[in-house]
């Protein structure tokens, strides 16, 4: 479908024949993107994202479950409700679409004990859950990335064995439950990305926040196709040099995950099915590609050498922004261009079809991304994977647990009747055996009483704000390193979430987003380097965005702010004492208004008046740091007030 | 439904993770096994494949817990009664049972039998989850995310042996001698210390980075979803063979020696590390022995040692913020410093 790379066209053509006109579309888009992403022509570029997003529904309609499913990044809106309409249609009426609400309870995730039936009976009946009765079928989370973790979990381990296995209510059940996944994800650059684990199983990412309504055209199938395609799919064969070019481009494009490669191979299989290829092609493989390895890219490979090059024509479509002035650095050293073993097979055949892989996967980045990749800022799974922790803590109450009330724990009602129903014939027995009367209507013994289980503790999320600037700071940066470690130690043990904001030159960084995990803490920080002007203000307006975004996640923020308080840059990056503190001053006021439980700790060489006068106007405890050794600084931390 | 599961031996790799495993298989004393690493690594592949590994067990007839016939401390309240005189036996798979994320605390520990109520009025026990484990594994995917209250109560049964369950008037105490396997992600947050310390062994599992094994796991697992029946098929000589290593490991795992040698070895390694407690000297022993009863070896030497301390005790270092060491480096330069490169 790619005609500069597939210079023979035969497979090509009769993919671009068989599907219908969005396919063309979307194909022509492929072939012209690299040229023309860079110029942001939006038409074009809407055009291609949803020639994805089409390919994406037609391939999960072919093999649902096999594929596991689409993470749809797309906020409410027409164009996201067209797709979902548009994958209703492509699947068989009578294989249900499910919509699960994100905070559904287990006992209907999973199923439970149908009470009603149940009583009724005299025996124990079982419900099915949600995940059950979507057998066969998609299941549809709107909000996915609001998903607690534990949620998140339970569905990727039904998404791995196709089964509910429930251990509730005093039953057990199995139920077959293979079914894809359309994770609806609408967040945005601040929130907390979708759960890891789910998008590790999800064939497709697929984004629809650039497109407009006219954007949004036709499926890439008919229902019918997808009749015979699923009857196409068991049979559709890969051979070896395909398969050893998903993995490979795997490799190249930084995927480290080895679901990815299996995925794209799936998917392979399934484009093979529509078009009607009893075996997988070169152009399928190109496909499968671009939409499975290409939005998991987190590099960008290196070129191949000049000599390999390849017989035909080489494709026009070098990645755009090309040459890099440097290539990029790996963030991995070894795995790397090219393959370490050659294949068996045909070594050539192999590394050019893997080459045209990459190629096709590299244009379905948007270029903005493309740049940033190629900055080696893309980072490796990394990223913002930890603060997914912060999400999981969020306010909710997390079901019941056995037990009376005690310690301002609060009962259950609804489940403590629940719990008592099904014993009242056997406890009225009981009473009447023993010769009194029972007492009141319902037998409630301690026994039954369930309390709802809230968050065990309200989490709470350190953020350190580090002056890492050139001032009198820099002679202490490693003094306070230290005092962090210590903290982040505790932090640790006590399960809170530690972040790290630093500032310096012109620009504050968010070091590390809030997570538990104290090994990439602590990478951070030793990698951290000092110098340059004091942007005092901007490391403040960034603690405070991250507070309300940690209190949004429903968590409670503490702010730790290790500063001389001696600021010469400004909010907008220009140098100047006196604007800069005023800047300082007034955010530190906006923190103050927050409300936010704060410390300012002098890390000057004497205590100095600046931080002092900083620590006032936030608000906060101040403590020097040449007088608090890293152990008292740490008790001092500890003893903040923290509201519940 | 029958559920097929990928045969072990067709893991490509992860060679410290299927070692791991067969140790605590060869020997359930060693504690359990803990697998943390990055997605998709094939973690919980490994312990469902173990399932159809492992060799039949001998059970008494009858008996809920499927007790051992030749087990004379069983805390079971049936198998006196039926033990008497010459108590019928049967050959039954060992359990390998997969804790469902989100079960409740009265099916894991056991809870009154729902239907008996309904039906007959009558109070009586519905063993759980710890008691279908007895003898076998008890497996908990993402333990990092399992709920602290379920955790606790876990490890406590693990380490004792024993369930004790008071509900409703009733008191019911039943063997539960199980292996508890976790497998995990570290980033999406760690343990608890304190729990790290409860399992055996530790493996850190890697996604392969070279091509080749890539391309194997993927080609297995496609064609294993293709055709399993086929697929199972041709393993089976190799995890017959796995199988015969288990149980011949198993007879022979009594006559292993450990001379003072290796018990020497062990302090001296654990020393270096300043682990805490005995802990650690102990598994790293029982662990090496399990080994040489792998290997067929006579006796605990070097060889064992090496290849199961850094499992034992990578988990078990000491903490130190200031020191960003992996821990598997640290446990590798302490035998290098031992046994020389």
């Amino acid at each position: 479908m790619n005609p500069a790379a597939s210079p023979e066209g035969s497979a090509g053509a009769a993919l671009a024949a068989d599907a219908a006109s969005a396919v063309s579309a979307a194909s022509a888009a492929s072939a012209d993107s690299a040229e023309l992403l860079p110029a942001a022509d939006s038409g074009l570029a809407g055009l291609q994202a949803w020639g994805n997003a089409a390919w994406a529904m037609a391939l999960l309609a072919v093999d649902p479950h096999g594929l596991g499913g689409v993470q749809l990044q797309a906020g409410a809106g027409p164009v996201r409700d067209h797709w979902l309409a548009g994958l209703r249609a492509l699947l068989p009426a009578y294989e249900p679409l499910r919509r699960m609400p994100g905070h559904i309870a287990d006992e209907r995730l999973l199923g439970g004990l149908d009470l009603s039936a149940t009583l009724a009976s005299g025996r124990p009946v079982a419900q099915r859950g949600l995940l059950a009765e979507a057998h066969g079928g998609v299941v549809l989370v709107p909000m996915a990335e609001r998903l607690s973790a534990a949620t998140a979990g339970r569905l990727a381990r039904v998404l791995d064995s196709a089964e509910v296995s429930f251990e509730r209510d005093g039953l057990s059940h199995r139920w077959p439950a293979r079914f894809g996944l359309v994770a609806g994800d609408e967040g945005g650059e601040d929130d907390e990305p979708l759960a890891a684990t789910l998008v590790d199983r999800l064939a497709f990412i697929t984004d629809l926040r650039a497109l407009s309504q006219r954007d949004a055209g036709e499926s890439a199938a008919s229902a019918d196709d997808i009749v015979a395609a699923r009857q196409r799919l068991p049979q559709v064969l890969v051979d070896e040099p395909t398969l050893q070019a998903l993995c490979g481009t795997a490799v190249q494009l930084g995927v480290a995950s080895l679901r990815a490669s299996l995925l794209a191979l799936r998917a392979a299989r399934a484009v093979a099915a529509l078009a009607g290829h009893p075996e997988v092609t070169e152009e399928d493989a190109v496909l499968a590609a671009r939409l499975v390895l290409g939005p998991r890219a987190t590099r960008v490979p290196q070129p191949p050498a000049e000599d390999q090059a390849p017989p035909e024509p080489p494709p026009p479509e070098v990645p755009p922004e090309d040459p890099p002035e440097q290539p990029p650095e790996p963030p991995r050293d070894d795995g790397e261009t090219p393959p370490p073993e050659p294949p068996p097979p045909s070594e050539d055949e192999t590394q050019q079809l893997e080459d045209r892989l990459v190629e096709a996967a590299l244009a379905a980045l948007p270029a903005g991304l493309l740049a940033q990749l190629q900055n080696g800022l893309g980072g490796e799974q990394g990223g913002r994977v930890g603060a997914l922790t912060a999400s999981q803590r969020g306010g909710r109450p997390v079901g019941t647990r056995i037990g009376a009330p005690r310690g301002g724990q609060r009962l259950h009602l609804v489940e403590t009747l629940r719990a008592a129903a099904p014993w009242q014939g056997v406890r009225r027995r009981a009473a009447l055996e023993r010769g009194g009367q029972p007492a009141g209507r319902i037998l409630v013994s301690t026994d039954d009483l369930r309390v709802s289980r809230m968050q065990q503790r309200a989490a709470t999320a350190t953020l350190f704000v580090l002056d890492a600037s050139g001032s009198a700071a820099l002679q202490r940066l490693g003094e306070a390193k230290g005092a962090i470690n210590l903290l982040l130690a505790d932090c640790y043990v006590r399960r809170d979430q530690v972040a790290v904001i630093t500032f310096r030159g012109r620009s504050a960084e968010l070091l590390l987003p809030p997570t538990r995990s104290l090994v990439r803490a602590k990478r951070g920080l030793a990698a951290l380097p000092g110098g340059g002007g004091t942007p005092l203000a901007l490391g403040m307006e960034a603690a405070l965005h991250l507070a309300a975004q940690v209190r949004r996640s429903g968590a409670t923020p503490v702010v730790v702010l290790l500063t001389d308080g001696r600021a010469n840059v400004d909010r907008h990056g220009a140098g100047g004492r006196a604007q800069a503190e005023a800047d300082a001053h007034a955010v530190a006021r906006q923190m103050r208004a927050a409300r936010l439980t704060s410390m300012v700790i002098d890390t000057s060489a004497k205590p100095a008046a600046a931080a002092q006068r900083l620590a006032l106007e936030m608000g906060a405890a101040y403590r020097a740091l040449p007088y608090a050794g890293a152990a008292a600084l740490n008790a001092a931390v500890q003893s903040l007030p923290r509201p519940a | 439904m029958a559920t097929s599961y990928f045969p072990f031996s067709a893991i490509v790799g992860q060679d410290e993770m299927k070692l791991a495993i067969l140790c605590a298989a060869v020997d359930p004393r060693i504690g359990g096994v803990l697998v943390f690493g990055d997605r998709g690594t094939g973690k919980s592949t490994a312990v469902r494949a173990l399932a159809a590994l492992l060799p039949k067990m001998k059970a008494v007839v009858g008996c809920r817990y499927a007790c051992d016939p030749a087990d004379t401390s069983s805390s079971c309240e049936q198998c006196p009664t039926l033990k008497a005189g010459k108590p019928k036996t049967h050959l039954v798979p060992v359990p390998v049972v997969d804790l469902p994320l989100g079960a409740t605390e009265d099916r894991v520990v056991g809870a009154l039998d729902l239907e008996k109520a309904l039906t007959a009025g009558i109070k009586a026990f519905e063993p759980g989850l710890l008691a279908r484990a007895h003898r076998g594994f008890l497996y908990i995917d993402e333990v990092n995310l399992l709920e602290d209250h379920l955790v606790d109560l876990l490890i406590d049964v693990a380490a004792s042996g024993e369930n004790v369950v008071e509900r409703e008037g009733l008191s019911v105490r039943h063997p539960a001698r199980f292996v508890l396997v976790g497998s995990g992600n570290p980033e999406e947050g760690e343990l608890r210390p304190q729990l790290l310390d409860r399992f055996g062994l530790a493996v850190e599992v890697r996604t392969p980075q070279d091509i080749a094994s890539r391309v194997e796991v993927v080609r297995r697992r496609d064609s294993f979803e293709q055709d399993s029946a086929a697929f199972i098929e041709r393993w089976r000589k190799e995890d017959d063979r796995a199988r015969a290593r288990i149980v011949s490991a198993r007879k022979h795992l009594a006559e292993v020696k450990v001379p003072d040698s290796a018990l020497e070895r062990a302090a001296q390694l654990c020393m270096g590390l300043g682990t805490d407690g005995l802990r650690g000297e102990l598994t790293v022993i029982r662990a090496a022995r399990a080994l040489a009863a792998l290997d067929g070896a006579p006796e605990v030497g070097d060889s064992q040692i090496r290849r199961i301390a850094k499992p034992a005790l990578r988990h078990r270092l000491r903490r130190d913020p200031l020191d960003d060491t992996d821990a598997s480096v640290r446990v590798e330069r302490v035998l290098t410093e031992l046994f020389g490169a």
